[in-house]
């Protein structure tokens, strides 16, 4: 066990209690019983009924408006033409956008031994593998004939055809069903532990059974644990390049089409920075809330929140090149379309959206050079409501405005949301924030064990 | 015939209203009838639920991939007809008639269902080609709002019980010598009405009948009238003329036979010396889109104009006016002796037309590029005149027995007659109509009257030819033509329509009766009929050259009345497939506007959709604005036809009816009209919101001179494709056939003839008003219209766009399933039943040709739309993509007819609904690999050009630019130019 | 305290593996009822109005096809034969069985016989008898023995992946023009040969065309 105990990753002894990543105090004991509780003893909190019964009144929203959608037709939606596309597929990638934080933390993080991470990447991988399953809604429903959508999937059928592997839609399949199938492994490979431990410390019975076959039979041994440490590194390096490449081939269902405002090689680079940029928002918009709810301020401290902040702000500009690229390259490629489509965005019928995208994404962030902004709890939750809010708007510039007005004016329109498509698109937030409660009340949403491998050091902080 | 017989059974709501019928017979409980027995089939609301059903059992039958076919029968013929072989269509000749001329056509016939028209090439006003309303009324043979019994007070009687009281009202009318009998029509050209009418009043002498036609001809015959002493029919040899001046006459679009005319134009168009078109008129038509100089002149402007004109030619006297545009018009006609044209509109008051003719005399065009005949319309001058006296008769109580046969005065009378009241007056009201419109509501007797498709008949065209109508099918609800509805107040009372028309040819066929009626039924045409080339007295009537009296004075408001461009004068409103189809120039559905130009809507402050109050000699109308570039200054033009309230389901409360303010002194234009904003707000559906060209070369427009000075200069308008190497999708495998398509955009009129034909060809369903607004409309050819140059005067352009069936297809690389393919033989194949629908495709498509049935849009539930559906093309359901597919069905057929031959397909046997109905003949389809085929020599002219080209599309269907022939004395040249490379 | 069984551990094990197995016996199931009679009415035969035989009309009596379906060489439809056409015979022999009253019903009322329908495509397929039989396609090679068939039932399963083997390798099926109509043709020699001559012969288009999805869905 105590092999397993000494703290990976280069050791904050030189760092001062400020940078603190766990507040002093605490002893192996003390973290377990803290995180444990939260599942097992301690009484749920007021807000805890109510933001769980919100998201399942939500989620009751969403499954009235599929219902009546399967009914109906996607006609109930504002999807016309020239704007085949609507909410269902800007909503799609701005959950999956989300979905990217958790495996960058989880994966990328452990492979570039950031001990910082252990605090946050617990929960920010549910939250991946819950908005992916948002996301992964959309596609489905959006189609004409949903019934049909298996055709998109290759398998041997009576009409001896097969799918179009030119079609991005197809490569989507893969890359995120890919991505979903490894996010939740991982996700649980990571708890088996703890499951574990909740397992040992559960006092009812059902409580017992639901954790013990959850753990899998797991007992701490040092074989297990060597299989687990081979099996989460394993895990975390098929993860990593499917952070990069999710998104980039969701970027390619635009990049690959000729509309102008699609057209554009720099999509992908660009999409995963955006799709980084969202998921470390949400994870700041979900931490901010919890560790006051929960009183974790000592697991998640100002430190990680800061961390969090210096990530905003870099893909933020990242993203920011990006814009500046595309309007760029507009000009310079001299193409009348291109020329018009970008022009459009900034002065067009929807340019209020274009101009509120680049306030949220571009430049409210840039308050973030401050370290009094970074560490100002605060800021930093409007921060990420609005990065939240931007990347929304990012994707409707992209999905409506580049469509409803591309290369014959004859064809030209304009795009209006209608009740359905609002009410699918809150009915998936009610879904997330369903899943989400019923995650930290019943799941460790820090990971005690990691927890416990970062107190030696941070004990050793103290001792300075 | 044993679907027809279960048809009948579906149709007949008999049994209930007969039973019911008895309990009351007020015209309220009719109202009321109509609600418990017509609505609940297909109404908007209870259509939803149907679909809404439809739609959740499809998602079911989906979900279990498991699709078992549903038991189906089959009902074989119990003694088969020998001509008919099931999956075989038969070809019919008939004709349709439109404000009472004959235009030829054929009507196809898949097992006994007529199921599309097609023109008539034998036949003078087609020579082929058809127009939007020939191709729609088809549909109107299976609507289920179509009258469907005969009626008296609202109570359900058999044919014999009118044909007892028709003999019964004769038998009263029979003392006073006919003196309060009365027969109103419609125009009709028909020789055995004619005749039947005229042995009804030599039995009756006092009797008499009343001819309104609401947008009738009466003008162009008071204007020979005036111009010749005598009532003529005149008509245009547009493909002889070289310098055309049409005083607001729409010969595109209306007139006797406007597919005749844009195929003689339209001829004239193409080559290397194009005629030249001037056009003077109040409001935009289809001629002044494609005029090379266009006039926007208030009504007595164009008077003027035409005074100018004349005196500059010498057909008047009075000094030659200062006008430049008369000027340069005069001298170009002078420079054109004898291929010269000067034509005035049926709108235009009789001077304007004597001065016409008296130009046309002048310069020796009479006999030459204007024939005149006598006049093909048979009966009495008609006319607002002929109305109003029948009201006056009417109110003073001396008309005792009215009869109308087909049309809707009560509807259509000018509101100044107070037509209705008028008509209550008279003691008994016997009607013949297809519909229990407002008409009938005032009628004792209702008779349904049986579709042109059901019924003999016959009619002539705009030269005298006559064509014998035939029946393709039993009448579906057991209406009476005309014909039989008149003999009931003759002796022939027992007669069949068939014997009535027969009889009146047979003394009138030369040689053996039997043969030439068989070979003039067969050929849709009777030979010789042809009305011999009148030469009216040279000596003209003198003509005043006083301006005239009642010229507006500046600053008032002209009301023009116009009949709709696409429901007419209201006859067509209750056809779907007419009322969602956009109007030409407004690419308004499903409602009429007032349009009213730039300027008038600045100064009065309205802008689109904007509802104001029309005031006009003391009748209100309240109806939304439109404002149409070009309409002349202070001209607010009223489209007629619309606010039904008794059309049936599709018609009633659309639009606004126009009627409401037409007076009898005013038919055609009316100055005094006030216009009042209300501040409220009327939502129109148009199918093309946006119309400049944003300076992309979307429609090249060359003038013939400057194609004459550099050959290439269409090519040079835009940025050159990319060759034929550069790509890197692997080549089409070299097929037998490579299909592409040519659209000819100097030959194209804009008629929309093509959109009519595609959607009755191809199945497309009607989406309905609500839909259009949310840019669902579903046509698979359009015709987008953009203007270039100034609001108030622009040079409108027109461009039919279809699906281009691009070699390097965008949509194709796109779709996951791969149900949009491309064939070896270059199409691009859209396969419905694989679509899942995810509209990848459309977004892609940059020509937005794609369109997608968002919700169940073919009507599933109704029986009777089920009969005019293609058998040959599958009826899309919900969640599908489609789009144009050259005909495929068309292709297959003929490409299977060839092989069963071991033969290959020759050039023309393959021809796609489009390119069967263009009345210019601005399209051409066939085998691009072979150099010999018509379409390759299309393609091959130096007006050539692909549409978005320069994205490396390859498109199939490609474009030969417009070409425009400006005069260049004339200032608005520079404007018309179009070498603007 | 120990809440679980020792054997838990087997258990858990066996069921994660277990359930990839099962899933594929799912998919597995669900395919195999795609493909069955159940789904396809492969074979199954229908109760019609009259028991018609084929096997007696064709195999015993030699009837040729085109007799009845008459225009199955210039007409996508192969016909269903009017009653007439029964009646050309039956008003003289078995005139009064009363397997035949249907019939003669028929006959007398003017009303069509209701059959119910055994080759049914679905409405987004466009088949076409003509060009078939035009190209040496046999009636046997779709519809099976029909000479045999006291009660005619599907041959094929009229699946897609059905229409696609012949339109993908033509050669297997085509026999000469005179041999369209015979029931239990033999090829003279190897098929594969005959197959090839007959393509060229016949001018059948390119197995590319032949699969273009406009051959059969429009």
């Amino acid at each position: 066990m105590s092999d397993a105990l000494r703290p990976t990753g280069s050791s904050p002894t030189s760092e001062t209690s400020s940078r603190a990543i766990l507040a002093p105090g605490y002893s192996f004991t003390s973290v377990t019983d803290k995180i444990a509780s939260i599942a097992l003893s301690r009484r749920t909190p007021w807000q805890w009924f109510l933001g769980a019964l919100t998201g399942f009144a939500l989620t009751m929203v969403l499954l009235a408006s599929l219902s009546y959608l399967f009914v109906k037709g996607v006609g109930i939606w504002g999807v016309n033409q020239p704007v085949g596309w609507g909410f269902a597929i800007l909503n799609f990638v701005w959950w999956i956008g989300i979905g990217h934080a958790g495996t960058l933390i989880s994966a990328i993080l452990l492979l570039l031994r950031q001990p910082w991470r252990n605090s946050i990447n617990r929960f920010a991988e549910a939250m991946t593998i819950f908005a992916v399953a948002c996301a992964g809604i959309y596609p489905l429903i959006h189609v004409g004939r949903p019934w049909l959508a298996y055709w998109l999937i290759p398998y041997p059928n009576s009409m001896s055809v097969w799918p179009n592997f030119r079609s991005p839609l197809i490569w989507d399949v893969f890359a995120v069903s890919t991505y979903a199938t490894v996010s939740l492994l991982f996700w649980y490979v990571g708890m088996i532990p703890d499951l574990a431990t909740l397992r040992d410390r559960a006092k009812k019975l059902w409580a017992k059974m639901l954790y013990g076959m959850l753990a899998m039979g797991w007992r701490g041994s040092a074989r297990h644990w060597a299989r687990y440490e081979q099996a989460s590194l394993l895990l975390a390096g098929l993860a990593t390049p499917l952070v990069v490449s999710v998104h980039t081939v969701v970027s390619f269902d635009f990049a690959a089409g000729i509309v102008p405002g699609w057209h554009a090689t720099i999509f992908p680079p660009y999409f995963v920075a955006g799709a980084i940029y969202a998921g470390f928002a949400m994870v700041l918009t979900l931490a901010i809330p919890l560790r006051k709810l929960y009183g974790l301020e000592d697991f998640i401290t100002v430190r990680h929140l800061e961390n969090m902040a210096k990530i905003l702000l870099a893909t933020g500009l990242i993203v920011g090149y990006g814009y500046l690229m595309e309007a760029f390259m507009a000009f310079y490629s001299g193409n009348v379309y291109e020329r018009y489509a970008i022009a459009n965005r900034m002065v067009g019928p929807y340019r209020t959206i274009y101009w509120s995208l680049i306030f949220c994404n571009i430049i409210s962030p840039q308050i973030l050079w401050f370290r009094k902004a970074r560490r100002s709890v605060p800021i930093l939750f409007v921060m990420a409501m609005i990065v939240n809010v931007g990347m929304w708007l990012e994707r409707f510039v992209i999905v409506v405005v580049s469509l409803h007005r591309d290369f014959l004016p004859s064809s030209w329109g304009m795009y209006r949301p209608t009740a359905w498509d609002w009410s699918t698109f809150a009915g998936t937030i009610g879904l997330f924030l369903a899943l989400m409660f019923l995650f930290i009340r019943l799941l460790p949403m820090i990971s005690i064990f990691e927890m416990r491998q970062i107190l030696p050091a941070a004990k050793a902080a103290e001792g300075e | 015939m044993s679907d027809f017989t279960r048809l009948r059974e579906a149709a007949g709501t008999a049994g209930p209203w007969r039973s019911l019928g008895e309990l009351g017979a007020s015209a309220d409980f009719r109202e009321h009838l109509h609600r418990e027995f017509r609505v609940p089939i297909d109404s908007g609301v209870d259509r939803r639920e149907l679909l809404t059903l439809a739609g959740a059992s499809l998602a079911m039958a989906g979900l279990t991939a498991c699709t078992r076919q549903p038991t189906e029968h089959i009902y074989p013929y119990v003694k088969a007809p020998e001509e008919v072989v099931p999956g075989e269509p038969l070809f019919y000749a008939t004709a349709h008639v439109h404000g009472g001329y004959a235009r030829g056509v054929l009507a196809e016939s898949n097992e006994g269902r007529p199921t599309k028209i097609e023109g008539n090439e034998l036949h003078p006003a087609s020579l082929g080609g058809t127009d939007i309303f020939a191709q729609a009324f088809v549909l109107g043979l299976y609507d289920p709002d179509r009258s469907q019994t005969l009626s008296e007070r609202g109570e359900i009687r058999p044919w014999s019980a009118f044909l007892a009281a028709a003999r019964l009202a004769v038998g009263k009318e029979r003392p006073g010598r006919g003196a309060g009998l009365r027969f109103l029509t419609g125009a009709t050209s028909s020789p055995t009405f004619a005749a039947q009418m005229a042995q009804t009043i030599a039995a009756l002498p006092e009797a008499r009948w009343v001819v309104w036609e609401p947008a009738g001809r009466e003008n162009v015959y008071a204007g020979a009238q005036a111009a010749f002493g005598e009532r003529l029919e005149p008509h245009y040899a547009f493909d002889r003329a070289d310098v055309i001046l049409s005083l607001e006459a729409d010969f595109l679009a209306e007139g006797p036979a406007p597919a005749r005319a844009a195929r003689d134009f339209a001829s004239r168009r193409r080559g290397d010396s194009p005629n030249r078109l001037y056009v003077a008129e109040s409001t935009p038509t289809l001629t002044g889109a494609r005029a090379d100089h266009r006039r926007p002149l208030t009504p007595a402007g164009i008077e003027s104009l035409a005074r100018a004109v004349a005196a500059a030619v010498g057909a008047i006297s009075g000094a030659a006016s200062s006008d430049p545009f008369a000027a340069a018009v005069a001298k170009d006609l002078l420079a054109h002796r004898g291929s010269g044209l000067v034509l005035a509109g049926e709108g235009q008051p009789a001077a304007v037309h004597a001065l016409a003719h008296a130009i046309n005399e002048r310069l020796g065009n009479a006999g030459k590029t204007v024939v005149y005949t006598e006049p093909v319309l048979a009966g009495p001058p008609g006319g607002a005149a002929a109305l109003a006296q029948l009201a006056e008769e009417m109110r003073a109580g001396k008309v005792t027995t009215l009869v109308v046969v087909g049309g809707n005065p009560v509807y259509t009378a000018p509101a100044d007659l107070r037509f209705a009241e008028a008509m209550e007056k008279v003691p008994l009201r016997l009607r013949l109509g297809l519909y229990e419109d407002e008409t009938s509501r005032l009628c004792h007797w209702h008779v349904a009257e049986a579709h042109s498709l059901e019924a003999w008949s016959d009619a002539r065209a705009y030269d005298g030819t006559a064509t014998i109508l035939q029946p393709l099918i039993l009448p579906l609800y057991g209406g009476k033509s005309a014909h039989e509805f008149l003999a009931a107040f003759s002796e022939q009372s027992d007669k069949t329509g068939h014997d009535l028309v027969k009889d009146f040819w047979r003394a009138r066929l030369p040689g053996d009766f039997d043969t030439a009626w068989r070979k003039a039924v067969h050929d849709g045409v009777v030979e010789g009929t042809a009305f011999a080339p009148r030469s009216p007295s040279p000596s003209l009537r003198p003509l005043d050259a006083k301006p005239p009296g009642a010229a507006e004075t500046a600053g008032e408001l002209t009301a023009l009345f116009r009949p709709d461009s696409t429901v007419g004068d209201g006859a067509y409103a209750n056809n779907a497939w007419l009322q969602e189809l956009p109007k030409p120039l407004t690419k308004l559905t499903w409602d009429n506007a007032a349009l009213i130009s730039p300027s008038t809507a600045e100064n009065l402050g309205v802008a689109n959709e904007d509802l104001v109050d029309l005031l006009l000699a003391g009748r209100r109308l309240t109806m939304p604005v439109w404002i149409q570039p070009g309409q002349a200054e202070g001209c607010v033009t009223l489209p007629l036809g619309y606010g039904r309230t008794r059309g049936g389901r599709v018609a009633n409360g659309k639009g606004f009816d126009a009627y409401a303010l037409r007076g009898s002194d005013g038919l055609w234009s009316r100055a005094g009209l006030e216009i009042r904003k209300t501040g409220g707000h009327y939502p129109l559906a148009t199918t093309q919101h946006h119309h400049a060209m944003e300076g992309r070369d979307i429609v090249r427009t060359v003038t013939a001179a400057a194609l004459a000075r550099d050959p290439d200069a269409v090519r040079k308008m835009g940025e050159p494709p990319p060759g034929p190497d550069d790509t890197l999708y692997p080549k089409l495998p070299a097929a037998a056939y490579a299909w592409g398509l040519s659209i000819d955009l100097a030959a194209c009129v804009g008629c929309n003839a093509c959109v009519v034909a595609c959607q009755a060809e191809n199945n497309i369903p009607v989406v309905g008003k609500h839909e259009v607004t949310r840019g669902r409309a579903m046509h698979w050819i359009r015709v987008d219209r953009y203007y270039e140059g100034s609001l108030d005067d622009p040079l409108t352009v027109h461009q039919p766009v279809t699906c281009m069936h691009c070699e390097d297809a965008p949509c194709e690389t796109v779709c996951p399933v791969a149900a949009t393919v491309h064939s070896a033989e270059g199409l691009n194949q859209m396969v419905y039943n694989r679509c899942v629908g995810t509209r990848y495709c459309s977004n892609n498509c940059p020509y937005k040709v794609r369109r997608f049935n968002y919700f169940l849009y073919s009507d599933f539930p109704t029986e009777l739309a089920k009969m005019v559906r293609n058998p040959e093309v599958t009826v899309r359901s919900r969640g599908v993509m489609e789009k144009c597919s050259y005909c495929v069905q068309r292709i297959n057929r003929a490409r299977i007819a060839a092989e069963r031959e071991n033969r290959p397909i020759a050039d023309g046997e393959i021809v796609t609904a489009c390119q069967q109905v263009c009345p210019a003949r601005a399209i051409v389809f066939g085998n691009i690999a072979d150099p010999g085929s018509a379409v390759s020599k299309a393609r091959g002219q130096r007006r050539q050009y692909g549409l978005l080209a320069e994205l490396g599309t390859r498109p199939r269907t490609t474009y030969l630019a417009s070409i425009r022939n400006p005069n260049d004395a004339l200032p608005g040249a520079a404007k018309t130019g179009g070498d603007h490379a | 305290m120990q809440v679980f069984h020792r054997s838990t551990n087997t258990i858990s094990r066996v069921s994660v593996f277990g359930a990839v197995f099962f899933l594929a016996l799912l998919l597995w199931l669900f395919d195999a009822l795609n493909r069955s009679p159940y789904t396809t009415l492969q074979g199954v035969a229908r109760v019609q109005p009259v028991q018609f035989s084929h096997k007696h009309h064709v195999g015993a009596m030699g009837l040729d096809c085109r007799y009845c379906h008459t225009t199955v060489e210039r007409a996508a439809f192969a016909n269903i034969p009017p009653t007439k056409t029964c009646m050309n015979c039956h008003s003289q022999i078995w005139d009064q069985s009363p397997e035949l009253e249907p019939v003669r019903a028929s006959f007398r009322t003017d009303r069509s016989i209701d059959w119910v329908k055994v080759y049914d495509l679905p409405d987004f397929v466009y088949f076409n008898h003509s060009i078939h039989v035009a190209k040496g396609v046999g009636c046997e090679t779709c519809h099976g023995r029909v000479d045999q068939m006291p009660l005619i039932s599907q041959h094929p399963t009229l699946q897609m992946s059905w229409c696609l083997e012949c339109h993908r390798n033509t050669e297997k099926y085509l026999r000469p023009r005179d041999q369209v109509f015979t029931m239990g043709y033999v090829p003279a020699a190897r098929q594969e040969e005959i197959g090839q001559r007959l393509k060229s012969e016949y001018h059948i288009r390119p197995v590319l065309e032949l699969t273009d999805c406009t051959t059969c869905h429009r």
